[in-house]
């Protein structure tokens, strides 16, 4: 959260994946032009619209056109096994696939698209689920990564990943 | 959801445009409706102010 709001400008228009209950969503509106927030999740799309956040339901950008200047998003990283899957809609805040990188690879995939000349994107990734990897990935997109933040968190690191189109 | 949100949806099968059918409307936004996509006629509702972009089959 501190370092989405050490990135957004007064005249951004953002997009947050995977928001959750909204209080990233929240927070971060009140400082930039616009703001939009999606999750796949339907009790978390009712949660951020009663936080007054304009909010849509869809599986990352699949629903989604247009571009933004600022993406965030806190994935789905936990490696998680078929036995330990759940079917409650919880599963999708944690369930990063086999490798923990699943939800991780699709975003990234599909994130040159959605963001504007100059546009950056803050990706939240943990120790667990394989950071250098996470990096190659993203270099295999077109996309230039940076760590700009991080913090030792009980059994793992998590970092912030600042991401920008490569020219 | 507000009117200008339309800009940034799309049908999430095909990626066509989509045309709004507001059922109900404050002064601010729409709180019901439907968008339908214009080349696979797929339709997603618009329920609680929330339209709702998932295909039919992880809808719930």
């Amino acid at each position: 959260m501190q370092a989405a709001i050490k990135e957004a400008r007064p005249e951004d228009h953002v997009l947050e994946v995977g928001c959750g209950s909204g209080l990233v969503s929240l927070e971060l509106a009140r400082q930039v032009e616009s703001l939009v927030a999606l999750d796949i999740n339907p009790h978390a799309v009712r949660a951020t619209r009663e936080r007054g956040v304009e909010v849509i339901r869809s599986d990352l950008f699949e629903g989604i056109r247009g571009k933004f200047d600022l993406i965030i998003f806190n994935p789905p990283y936990l490696p998680t096994k078929q036995a330990e899957r759940s079917d409650q809609w919880i599963n999708y805040a944690l369930d990063g696939g086999e490798s923990g990188r699943e939800t991780i690879g699709r975003f990234l995939l599909d994130l040159a698209e959605h963001l504007r000349p100059g546009g950056r994107a803050l990706l939240l990734i943990s120790s667990l689920s394989g950071p250098e990897e996470v990096e190659m990935m993203a270099g295999d997109a077109g996309l230039i990564t940076e760590r700009v933040a991080s913090k030792g968190c009980f059994f793992e690191k998590l970092m912030v990943l600042r991401i920008t189109v490569r020219n | 959801m507000k009117r200008d949100l339309l800009d940034i949806l799309a049908c999430p099968m095909c990626k066509g445009d989509l045309i709004l059918e507001v059922f109900e409307e404050n002064e601010s936004e729409i709180l019901a409706g439907k968008l339908c996509c214009r080349a696979c006629n797929e339709i997603y509702p618009i329920e609680d102010g929330i339209p709702n972009m998932l295909p039919p089959e992880l809808r719930e």
